[in-house]
């Protein structure tokens, strides 16, 4: 595989912390002496629509946008959003870091299709020897905090190439303050050193 | 946690990660600009969140949300008459309704400068087109600088800036939705806050400033004459990129961020063409492209949206007589959409089959994933408005939407507001619905931010001429879709408390009896309001309020005041009517696979407007169900 550039593509419904999830990777990456480029496209998200964002790390990257099917890594916050984004953007082979919550799509409460159960995923991933990393953390006090569970997730089994849990503590230092940072930094802590 | 608005402000030399909208107000900061005036909307919002980020005493320059786009551009050339350095900055479909006022700036001795920002949205990602501005800068002969990442946006508006202070004009700087929202690190300059000149300098003899018949034309000839002299610029610019590879075959023209897509599609080239990056694409550098040309069998001009460059360019080599083959646009799908890496990819192996290796694919069935079309958020005011709208009309009767949250109105299962034209346009477009049409009621939605910026003129001439419709006004008491602004109801504008200009007022004011007003979470009695209102002859309004609940219920949280109740199904009352999930259909609602609802606790906000709606009053709130199995 060519190595000057690892691309990521996030993605999960308006409100769920997709913007933080991918601003603190970018920075974390800038942190680990990285060059790393990204866009947020949330259209009317804030309004229960998708939020997608890209992130490129190295010296390769070009446009801000990841290409079609060539990503090696998809994040995604929420479980219909963790198929579309490796349908359309991870290569085979590459890696699927999903959190297994489910905001049913219109059409699901309407009864026009059907949800999506989390064996379809696991199908998927085994056909196109995809690496699938599902992450649930029971008793979350605020659904907010979904996105640094899949963070520290992605730290612990340091899944994106040069960034540690050192450079992503300093990005949510950049980002947050007050009760917080604290509230993130100490679930990130726990992922990262509980289950080591 | 870093503060924004201390990094915008910091006298020394540095670099941070920013979009280019951040990237931008750094821009105008160490431009020294005077005035900055704007109207909410994508893909530029995040310029006036970077603004609001410096404290208001410390902020070097005057900032304002106008009522709309036109009065801020007569508001920023009026300030740059009198000498200060001005900017105004659009939304991607802005651009229009300034254009009466825009078209006149080319004729006009600007004697501060003007830096016109537009912010287009190939792809109409927040957008109801995907429009492509350069059209206007030749309209009005106004040179254009188009930058592709963050750190363009930066080093192009401060050229912009000095030229038009310098050759006192206006000068566009066109972004694009991912030119505005995409991250890099950028190098910014020193930054020294200097007095600024108050003494009004606005002079007639710099004039002519009154375009009146003859008078036209020598102002006409200035604008020209300013436009060749920046093409003579423009050919000498270090914006405007040449990439070099040796290749005597094939070139490429680009410019924006299809240039930055080129750049990621040439890794898989094996021969690479030479490049042509534009930086100013308005009015084009003759004599570099001639050059170009003279040097390539074939050039492909490589441009999202319109042809422009290509017509152009085509013009000049046709001109020149020059043989070179030029290849740009072949079918319509080439004018639509954004020009991402895989699409750049798709048109190099149409154009040059063998140039690219043949990327890995996708294996695998693709199982299909319901679509997720936004919706309106839990609590929204509209949501109950429209259920009790959709209630009280036939199917048969026709629903006009406006620009708004309320748009969202069109999506199942309340279908209200069937056709949209821009803002504004509901009033007007439903009094032509009304015209010979007995047979079937028109009910226009507005919202009250629209009311405001093009809204008025509609419901005057609904007056004025005697038309026959009902409105219904969402009046949610901030702008929601574009990220809350202040309006001219809310009493407040960008830099403090002002005069309130009550909506209801304001069209008691223009002579209409026929007003009702409810709370939009009302829904039994709004229903029947539009009932008997659809019925009565004339021009009837609606007012249903409701605070926009994203805005209410953060402000409340904040200050710890909010006291929402979280509803949950009552299994045993259920009788899986499933009014709540698929008619009401708040998002806070699941369908499990056997017809069982509950309530997502991460979504439900605890607003309580679907308690009423519940045919067998299974919804309660959360605790109270069990209570009641209890008692």
């Amino acid at each position: 595989m060519k190595k000057d550039k690892f691309d990521i593509y996030l993605i999960g419904v308006g409100g769920q912390g997709i913007g933080l999830l991918s601003e603190t990777l970018i920075r974390a990456a800038d942190h680990a002496g990285l060059a790393v480029k990204g866009v947020d496209t949330h259209g009317l998200a804030q309004r229960g629509g998708m939020v997608v964002s890209h992130v490129r790390l190295g010296a390769g990257a070009h446009s801000p946008l990841v290409m079609a099917g060539q990503a090696e890594m998809v994040v995604a916050l929420e479980r219909h959003e963790a198929l579309r984004g490796m349908n359309l953007y991870l290569r085979d082979g590459g890696t699927l870091v999903y959190y297994d919550t489910s905001w049913q799509p219109l059409n699901v409460r309407l009864k026009k299709d059907r949800p999506l159960e989390a064996a379809v995923i696991s199908g998927e991933c085994r056909v196109r020897e995809i690496r699938e990393v599902r992450v649930f953390q029971p008793g979350l006090e605020d659904p907010r905090m979904q996105n640094v569970a899949v963070l520290a997730e992605i730290c612990r089994q340091k899944l994106v190439p040069g960034v540690n849990s050192g450079h992503v503590t300093a990005a949510l230092n950049d980002l947050l303050a007050g009760p917080v940072l604290e509230k993130n930094l100490a679930l990130f802590q726990k992922i990262i050193q509980g289950q080591k | 946690m870093k503060d924004m608005g201390e990094m915008l402000l910091r006298p020394e030399a540095f670099s941070e990660i920013v979009i280019g909208n951040t990237a931008l107000v750094r821009a105008m900061v160490e431009s020294k600009v005077e005035v900055v005036t704007s109207y909410p909307g994508s893909p530029t919002p995040e310029i006036a969140t970077a603004i609001a980020s410096m404290p208001a005493a410390g902020r070097p320059f005057y900032f304002e949300f106008s009522v709309n786009e036109k009065v801020a551009t007569e508001v920023a050339f009026g300030a740059a008459l009198n000498g200060h350095l001005s900017v105004v900055f659009f939304k991607s479909v802005g651009l229009n309704v300034a254009a009466d006022t825009f078209v006149q700036l080319p004729l006009m001795e600007i004697g501060g400068g003007l830096v016109v920002i537009l912010g287009d949205d190939p792809g109409a990602h927040s957008s109801q087109n995907e429009q492509d501005n350069r059209h206007f800068a030749r309209l009005a002969y106004l040179p254009v600088f188009e930058p592709a990442t963050a750190a363009e946006v930066y080093s192009m508006f401060k050229e912009a800036a000095s030229l038009a202070a310098v050759r006192r004009m206006a000068v566009i700087l066109r972004l694009t939705t991912h030119v505005c929202h995409a991250k890099e690190k950028v190098a910014f300059g020193r930054y020294a806050a200097a007095p600024r000149n108050d003494a009004p300098r606005f002079d007639v003899k710099n004039g002519p400033y009154v375009p009146i018949a003859a008078a036209v034309f020598p102002m006409k000839r200035k604008a020209l004459q300013k436009l060749e002299a920046f093409r003579e610029y423009s050919e000498a610019s270090p914006f405007n990129l040449r990439i070099d590879h040796g290749n005597p075959k094939r070139g490429v023209v680009t410019s924006g961020t299809a240039f930055l897509s080129l750049g990621d599609v040439l890794g898989f080239a094996g021969d690479l063409p030479d490049v042509i990056k534009l930086g100013i694409t308005h009015p084009l550098p003759r004599r570099l492209l001639v050059e170009f040309l003279k040097n390539h069998a074939q050039v492909l001009v490589l441009e999202e949206l319109d042809d422009i460059l290509e017509t152009e360019i085509r013009a000049l080599a046709q001109s020149e007589g020059l043989p070179t083959a030029i290849i740009g646009k072949s079918e319509l799908e080439d004018w639509i959409g954004e020009y991402t890496p895989e699409r750049v990819a798709a048109k190099l192996d149409k154009v040059w089959p063998e140039l690219l290796a043949p990327r890995p694919e996708r294996s695998g069935t693709q199982p299909a994933v319901p679509s997720r079309p936004p919706q309106l958020c839990p609590g929204c005011g509209h949501r109950s408005a429209f259920y009790a709208v959709k209630k009280a009309l036939a199917d048969s009767d026709i629903t006009v939407a406006d620009i708004g949250c309320h748009s969202l109105g069109f999506l199942p299962p309340y279908t209200m507001g069937q056709v949209l034209l821009c803002m504004g346009a509901s009033t007007a477009t439903a009094s032509g619905l009304g015209l010979f049409n007995t047979q079937r009621q028109v009910v226009a939605f507005l919202g009250d931010s629209t009311f405001f910026h093009a809204g008025i003129p509609g419901i005057i001439n609904a007056v004025f001429n005697r038309h026959q419709l009902t409105l219904v006004i969402m009046e949610n008491g901030t702008t929601a879709m574009t990220g809350h602004q202040e309006h001219p109801a809310t009493g407040k504008n960008f830099n403090g408390p002002t005069l309130a200009i009550p909506l209801r007022r304001v069209l008691e004011s223009l002579g209409i009896a026929n007003i009702r007003e409810i709370d939009a979470y009302s829904q039994k009695k709004l229903s029947a309001m539009v009932q008997e209102a659809v019925r009565e002859e004339g021009f009837k309004v609606i007012i249903a309020k409701h605070p926009c609940m994203l805005k209410h219920t953060r402000e409340q949280k904040r200050q710890g005041t909010w006291k929402g109740l979280p509803v949950e199904v009552d299994q045993k009352k259920c009788r899986r009517i499933h009014e709540c999930v698929s008619v009401f259909a708040c998002p806070s609602y699941q369908l499990a696979g056997d017809g069982t609802v509950r309530v997502s606790e991460d979504l439900c906000i605890g607003d309580g407007s679907c308690l009423q709606t519940c045919p067998a009053t299974a919804i309660a709130t959360r605790g109270q169900g069990e209570q009641n199995e209890k008692r």
